[in-house]
């Protein structure tokens, strides 16, 4: 039994929180400071949402003007992206990977901290965007042109303009923070830390960050040409003077796919990470689980066409893309046999984590089932575009890839705050979230299959039932949100002291204080053994325990 | 032996609600009006019945672990440490993959079958299967041959064997229909959900889309490519009837003179320019309302 040191340590330094408004270059502040930003977007973004579901509650546009319901689902997707989930995620890698692997920090410490600072400049200008004449972008998350480039102000600095800089921004801040997080899973793990000796969590960060480096420079590439198009006059994208509109679609889904698993992927690594502590067995078939990562982040790279099978492109290259995106789900099968191999017979444990974690992955079974049938270039001839398309992603992006998040808080909070959350707040939230997504999202699927297009403002009255039920749902998970903020927050003012390890865990993580001291480790760690030894009575490392 | 009687029995039950389920799928759907519609829930019912064995059996195993296999409030012990077996990775590595080859192969048939075109100008695919009308006694010539003119936010369908222009889509029953997609600004969404079939216009393109209607009925056309402000306006009704009507229609409406057609987007944008609306923001202008020799 290595899960418990016989002493707790605890921290030196008290706590103070101004370091959290500074330029910090310490791992552990940068993560928290992403989370926490990420965390106030995604609540400003769910406002929007919840103002969307109650302008689609009627099917006449009654509540809102059309425009502003565009510009409010335009920002709605934009924010939840590159405001929540991309930065929410860099936190926890910027958190836990030197954590885990036994480094003092990030490779590159103050380029992290540049690639976070990014992050607030990029939500103000989406904020900011609303004051401006004409409202801001109001083209979708996709931006595709020539629609995106029409600009009924006539003013250079326009909502798609800036919409653009910050995505540009955005981008960049990215490539950044994954050059970081790849230089510093490659070239810092501890002595004796070999690939399969790495937890499956940091394979699977850098799995997304080799997406982000291959993947990203098409996007911000294509975002920098359509902000030419729209400011300066080239006609890259535009078809009234020459461009070419789907090639901008290549641009956007030759990232924008892979994008998807940038996401995923940390969160199986979250999974990963939860599932054996909660059930107290080793991870089932570690080794393959940590090489389907990598398998994932080659596939995702060939398989964007299939946004655009209905778009203008011809029979041979869709069915093409079909094929290879059927092959992805392959890998990602492997893993989720693997999460049931793991609790399978186990000891389970039913703490908010476990939960969190297993809601996500049947939700992510479910939204796997959908992406099937949407990587069938006839299934999708009829769904694309519709609401079946929205059900499916929010499956994949609420469902499957906040509850992973909200799993990784759970379980790492003590970590990061030396104290322990209120187990029953975090089970009211958890089973407001789970009813809350079945009926936000699943009657989007049906209502898609009737026809319903995405993107509307006002529907038929044939569609009215099963929006009315989207509609609470979404009022519900804004609700699931207070138990949450109430937990954590009164919780790390007031919260029992978790100790080192509250979980009986094994990482390396683990070994140290919570929260851990500057730069985490006096001594760097020896590791000797593989990372999921439950059951096994073995030492993680030769000097720490 | 208990063992394999009660996993026979789950894998029973499994197969009856699969089964029960892709059943079930037919009826999520609008009308089957077109010769596609057939083969596209034909193909869903698959899908939805694996899906529903996949689903229902990983389920059922963390269910299953949550009631059996919960530690005691004061149970610290650990699991047994079985860190994986080769011969079930490999079994849930290599049935998935044959699933998903079958899969492709009866999507490509299937998406060959409807044989719809859309863009080929760079290559196309080489017609193997014969197309889903072929053998339903469906009339593939003459086809009926219709312009599509799509512009921000308006449908225009112009017949060129009479010259006629409509903002209403008819089309006779049991007759392969041809069309030319075109749009006039943004790129827009060609989508009839009775009928399965979707196309994206590209501006400056002729894009040819073809698909056969089987069911006489009134339809949904609806714009699915999102294209600015009045979007979700965009849409038209669809009139599927038998080729005796259909040519009545036509005869009718090319003795009308074009009259402006009654047209949601640019009504709304009127009162709201009467209106003075501040609670929305500057729009694309809608096109005038489109003249044409019949409206509904």
């Amino acid at each position: 039994m290595t899960t418990t040191t016989p002493q707790d340590l605890i921290p030196k330094t008290p706590p103070n929180w101004r370091k959290y408004f500074s330029f910090s270059t310490d791992h552990k502040v940068i993560g928290i400071q992403y989370i926490v930003t990420a965390f106030f977007f995604f609540l400003l973004a769910g406002v929007f949402a919840m103002i969307m579901r109650g302008e689609l509650i009627t099917p006449e546009p009654d509540l809102l003007d059309r425009t502003v319901y565009n510009g409010l689902y335009t920002m709605h997707g934009t924010i939840m992206l590159f405001g929540w989930t991309f930065p929410v995620l860099s936190g926890f890698a910027n958190y836990l990977v030197p954590l885990m692997i036994g480094a003092r920090d990030m490779a590159f410490p103050r380029l992290n901290a540049a690639a976070f600072w990014m992050i607030p400049v990029v939500g103000i200008l989406f904020i900011l965007s609303f004051l401006v004449p004409g409202g801001p972008a109001q083209s979708g998350w996709w931006a595709y042109p020539p629609q995106s480039l029409q600009n009924p102000t006539g003013n250079l600095i326009n909502g798609q303009f800036i919409w653009l800089l910050a995505v540009a921004i955005s981008g960049v801040s990215s490539i950044m923070g994954a050059l970081n997080i790849v230089t510093t899973i490659i070239r810092m793990r501890a002595p004796g830390m070999g690939w399969f000796k790495t937890p499956a969590f940091v394979w699977t960060v850098l799995a997304a960050q080799l997406i982000q480096l291959y993947g990203l420079p098409a996007l911000t590439a294509g975002a920098v040409m359509l902000l030419c198009d729209l400011s300066v006059g080239t006609a890259f994208f535009d078809p009234a003077q020459g461009g070419n509109p789907v090639l901008f679609q290549h641009f956007f889904w030759f990232y924008s796919h892979p994008a998807v698993y940038v996401m995923v992927l940390p969160v199986f690594g979250i999974f990963s990470e939860v599932f054996p502590v909660y059930a107290r067995k080793p991870l089932f078939g570690y080794k393959i689980v940590a090489v389907s990562s990598l398998i994932i982040t080659g596939l995702s790279g060939i398989v964007w066409v299939h946004h655009m099978f209905a778009s203008g492109t011809p029979g041979w290259m869709r069915v093409v893309f079909m094929a290879s995106t059927m092959l992805i789900s392959v890998p990602s099968g492997i893993k989720v046999f693997a999460w049931v191999g793991t609790i399978w017979g186990g000891k389970l444990r039913l703490d908010t984590s476990m939960l969190f974690a297993m809601g996500g992955l049947i939700n992510f079974v479910f939204a796997g089932i959908t992406g099937i049938m949407l990587s069938s270039v006839p299934i999708d001839i009829h769904v694309n575009n519709t609401y079946f398309v929205v059900g499916h992603f929010h499956y994949v992006l609420y469902g499957t890839i906040t509850f992973g998040i909200y799993a990784g808080i759970y379980h790492w909070f003590p970590k990061m705050t030396g104290k322990m959350y209120y187990e029953g707040l975090g089970k009211l939230h958890f089973y407001l979230t789970i009813a809350g997504t079945a009926l936000n999202f699943l009657p989007m699927h049906p209502v898609g299959l009737m026809g319903m297009p995405r993107r509307v403002a006002s529907y038929d009255p044939e569609f009215a039932f099963w929006n009315v039920l989207a509609s609470l749902g979404a009022f519900l998970l804004g609700i699931s949100t207070i138990p949450f903020l109430l937990n954590m927050v009164s919780s790390w003012i007031s919260g029992k002291e978790a100790g080192n390890n509250p979980w009986r865990a094994i990482g390396i993580e683990w070994l140290v204080s919570s929260p851990p001291e500057h730069e985490n480790f006096e001594e760097i760690p020896i590791v000797i053994a593989e990372p999921y030894g439950y059951g096994k009575d073995e030492k993680l490392t030769e000097n720490m325990g | 032996m208990k063992r394999a009687i009660t996993l026979g029995a789950i894998a029973i039950f499994l197969t009856i609600a699969s089964i029960w389920m892709g059943k079930a799928s037919y009826s999520w759907f609008p009308p089957q009006a077109s010769a596609e519609a057939i083969l596209y829930d034909d193909l869903f019912s698959i899908l939805t019945a694996i899906g529903t064995f996949i689903f229902l059996g990983v389920t059922l195993a963390i269910v299953f672990n949550i009631i059996f296999y919960r530690a005691g409030r004061y149970d610290t012990s650990d699991g047994l440490p079985i860190e994986g077996n080769i011969r079930l990775e490999i079994l849930w590595t290599v049935t998935p993959l044959l699933i998903v080859i079958g899969l492709a192969t009866a999507s490509y048939q299937t998406y060959d079958k409807m044989n719809l075109h859309g863009p080929t100008e760079i290559a196309s695919l080489p017609q193997v299967i014969e197309p889903a009308y072929a053998d339903t006694g469906i009339i593939a010539e003459p086809m009926t041959n219709v312009e599509v003119d799509s512009k921000q936010w308006a449908w225009v369908f112009r017949y060129p064997e009479k010259n006629v222009t409509s903002t209403e889509l008819h089309l006779p029953v049991n007759q392969r229909a041809h069309f030319q997609l075109r749009s006039q600004d943004v790129i827009h969404g060609f989508y009839i959900p009775a009928f399965r079939v979707k196309q994206d216009i590209i501006p400056a393109k002729t894009i040819d889309f073809e698909f056969t209607p089987i069911l006489e009925g009134k339809y949904r056309l609806r714009d699915s490519q999102y294209s600015g402000t009045y979007f979700a306006a965009m849409q038209a009704d669809v009139v599927v009837e038998s080729p005796e009507d259909y040519q009545a229609w036509l005869t009718k409406a090319a003795k009308q003179t074009p009259t402006p057609a009654p047209n949601q987007a640019a009504s709304e944008y009127a009162r709201r320019q009467q209106k003075e609306d501040s609670a929305g923001w500057k729009t694309v202008v809608p096109a005038p309302a489109p003249m044409v020799n019949y409206h509904s």
